[in-house]
């Protein structure tokens, strides 16, 4: 199994897994905000969207990020500065942790972690610290009302979101992000084995609870309160421009493309396609080619399920703050709760 | 005159005494919130400031003047035709319904009236100004929660009627189109069925709107049940327009007194609605722009021949007297007292205008209310700066 790894000496398998890091969380990132922040939302609203910076405009994000470079480092006078430069990294920190746990081939992972969706779901609320002292930190009064909110929402839909990924745990068997991505290939529904098993069947309710979730984690609208343009003018990030608004501005699509990575490897079948096809048993069985269509096929669904994460973006009205609440507490977690009590029974049962 | 409704008033006390709780255990003091002048949600340069209690509003005030341009006493330094060029600046989005109630006026005081070519030439471009201001308002309302996709639609859609304006006045914006005895030209070939295909389109963006927002869930929560006024306390505060529609008050000035226009030649309902709410007032504004679209229509039927500008004197000279006119603008009433002295221009001039009343509601209908209310309580009022500060 291990065959490819061994060639490379550890040092460079590290620097491999770094470069790799940084690959997974930037080009997704890249991606998300050309596809459907620039394109897709303009043809949603009958406009073109960038067209000058070369070819359809695909060059716009680099001619954004030299222009958020170039900037000053604005910082509040009242502000706590070394807090206010902080924030950011904290935020970008956490998906970069996050990160860590996908795995994106038999061997191409950064740590095959036994309790993989374990940790993820600790890191990402990593976040939430950053926000909260950015809100802070900002010495403003929207940045503050910004941050509070999000710290609630964030906490609130932290549950569910647990709740969702315990039926999937259930069903697999492990936290092992690995050996949940194996068990979608390999098992079989009612003797029908040539599709796998993707859990996006059987927890469907999860799936639909983790993306609303994610969407609250990512506070895109409609739960993009803290945010809230028109009431907080932009929320905790009111008072960040230049690099810093920059690195949010990253860490806010990045965390959507590795959110989305986490989704399809819970309820999609990551990196694989049903073993059958190939008369693969297990994973030490999965040739080391599959190391580079992995990556290709996790893209792929990662760019599906941004996709209806920022086509949801583009529709809706955003909830109140009570009101998402409301909606997290006495909708989202009793439900998440049966779904895993049924899930369990049913575990149990056959 | 301030009545409050059970739930504000409730919260209100609540508010009051967790505040003073706190002062007292705590030492915490509420926060003051300016929202505005320059703030994304007030389109304009309206300043609210709110005292906070957490994110519940004790109190609230609207501070108008930022942009106070001086029009009525500009009017004072301009002869009449002049005028128009600066009355049409009041409400930038319909700019023509600016300048009707104004001709009208001094039309009365010269014991003119414009021929009935020009009256319902003037009742058709008074209409697509409506529809032009109120398009936007639909997807503004849309920004307002954070929906960006209605807005851009609005504004495309907007542009079909902008361009039908342009057409016929020279004018996107300021048509400054209106004379004192009719209009400045007549309508170019092709005009009126160029206006029947528009028409269609603006229904379709009707549909669509209604589709896209009001039927949201999320929208509807956000709405119905929030910024109640009622019918009462609307009349109070003098509410006029869909605002005051929107509380059950079947009002329409439109319909409701005699001017030389042509409104009563067309068959069409004024909307309203029992509730009062912000959905009230969104919905009604929704459907007075289908209105609007069937008033045209109809009117496009019925261009009479003949033409567009009655005998006046080529140097206008107002008789002596007073008059006060006053129409169903786009946002509301706006009508003009013009004092004449005989001489070239008007001596004074008093403007009514619409948005400067809608607001003064605002300390009213803020009392106990959200942050993110605040919001869609000013958006469902819908005023425009250059309408407050004239």
């Amino acid at each position: 199994m291990i065959q490819f790894a061994i060639e490379i000496p550890y040092w460079g398998q590290s620097l491999l897994r770094v470069l790799g890091g940084l690959v997974a969380v930037l080009l997704p990132a890249g991606t998300i905000v050309y596809l459907f922040l620039f394109k897709m939302m303009s043809f949603m609203q009958s406009r073109l969207g960038p067209m000058e910076a070369g070819p359809y405009g695909s060059l716009q994000l680099v001619a954004e990020v030299g222009k958020w470079m170039q900037k000053e480092d604005l910082a509040p006078d009242a502000a706590d500065h070394r807090i206010f430069k902080m924030a950011p990294l904290i935020v970008l920190l956490s998906t970069f942790l996050l990160v860590v746990i996908v795995p994106f081939g038999p061997d191409a992972y950064f740590t095959n972690f036994s309790v993989g969706i374990f940790l993820g779901l600790a890191v990402a609320s990593v976040s939430v610290l950053g926000i909260l002292i950015a809100g802070w930190a900002s010495a403003n009064k929207y940045a503050l009302l910004g941050g509070l909110r999000a710290a609630g929402q964030l906490i609130a839909y932290e549950l569910p979101m647990v709740l969702a990924v315990l039926g999937v745990v259930i069903q697999a068997g492990s936290m092992n992000m690995q050996e949940i991505t194996v068990a979608q290939n390999t098992g079989s529904w009612f003797g029908l084995d040539w599709f796998g098993s993707p859990f996006i069947v059987t927890q469907f309710v999860g799936f639909v609870i983790f993306m609303i979730a994610v969407q609250a984690e990512l506070t895109q609208a409609p739960f993009d309160m803290p945010i809230a343009e028109s009431e907080l003018v932009s929320g905790y990030m009111t008072e960040y421009s230049g690099f810093r608004f920059l690195i949010f501005f990253i860490a806010e699509f990045a965390t959507a493309g590795v959110f989305a990575f986490i989704a399809s490897v819970l309820f999609l079948g990551g990196w694989g396609i049903p073993f059958s096809w190939f008369g693969w048993d297990n994973i030490d069985q999965v040739p080391d080619w599959m190391n580079l269509v992995g990556p290709l096929i996790m893209f792929t669904k990662m760019l599906v399920l941004t996709f209806i994460i920022m086509w949801v973006r583009f529709s809706f009205p955003r909830f109140r703050e009570d009101q998402l609440q409301t909606f997290a507490w006495k909708v989202l977690i009793p439900l998440a709760l049966l779904n895993t009590a049924i899930t369990a029974i049913l575990k149990v049962a056959f | 005159m301030t009545v409050l409704s059970d739930r504000q008033q409730l919260s209100y006390i609540a508010s009051q005494a967790a505040d003073a709780r706190l002062n007292v255990e705590l030492e915490t003091e509420g926060m003051t919130l300016n929202i505005g002048p320059q703030h994304p949600a007030t389109h304009g340069t309206l300043r609210i400031i709110c005292r906070l209690d957490g994110e519940q509003v004790v109190w609230a005030e609207p501070s108008a003047g930022y942009m106070h341009r001086g029009y009525e006493k500009l009017t004072e330094v301009r002869t009449f035709p002049q005028v128009t060029t600066l009355v049409n600046r009041i409400d930038w989005l319909g700019s023509f319904a600016n300048e009707v109630p104004f001709i009208l006026a001094a039309e009365k005081l010269m014991e003119i009236e414009a021929p009935p070519r020009a009256q319902v030439i003037r009742t058709i471009l008074f209409e697509l100004s409506r529809i032009a201001n109120v398009s936007l308002f639909l997807g503004d309302l849309g920004v307002q929660m954070g929906a960006i996709t209605p807005v851009f639609l609005a504004f495309r859609d907007r542009e079909y009627v902008l361009n039908l304006i342009e057409s016929a006045t020279g004018g996107r914006f300021h048509p400054n189109f209106d004379r004192i005895g009719g209009l400045k030209d007549d309508l170019p070939a092709g005009w009126i069925d160029e206006t029947r295909q528009v028409m269609v389109k603006l229904r379709e963006f009707c549909d669509i709107i209604e589709d896209l927002l009001f039927g949201n869930e999320i929208f509807q929560s956000r709405m119905r049940g929030i910024g109640i006024i009622p019918a009462d306390v609307a009349k109070d505060y003098g509410l006029s327009g869909a605002n005051l529609r929107a509380s059950g008050v079947d009002f329409d000035l439109r319909r409701d007194q005699q001017l030389p226009m042509a409104w009563d030649k067309a068959d069409w309902k004024v909307w309203t609605h029992p509730d009062g709410d912000s959905f009230a007032r969104c919905w009604v504004r929704l459907q007075e722009t289908r209105e609007s679209c069937k008033i045209v229509e109809q009117l496009l039927d019925q261009v009479p021949a003949g033409p567009i500008m009655t005998k006046v004197p080529r140097i206008i000279k107002v008789p002596e007297g007073e008059a006060w006119v006053s129409t169903e603008n786009p946002l509301g009433e706006m009508g003009y007292y013009v004092v004449s002295k005989g001489d070239l221009g008007p001596f004074r001039v008093k403007i009514r205008s619409a948005s400067f009343n809608n607001i003064s509601i605002v300390p009213w209908a803020l009392k106990g209310v959200y942050v993110p209310d605040i919001i869609t309580i000013l958006a469902s009022l819908y005023f425009i700066l250059g309408d407050i500060d004239r």
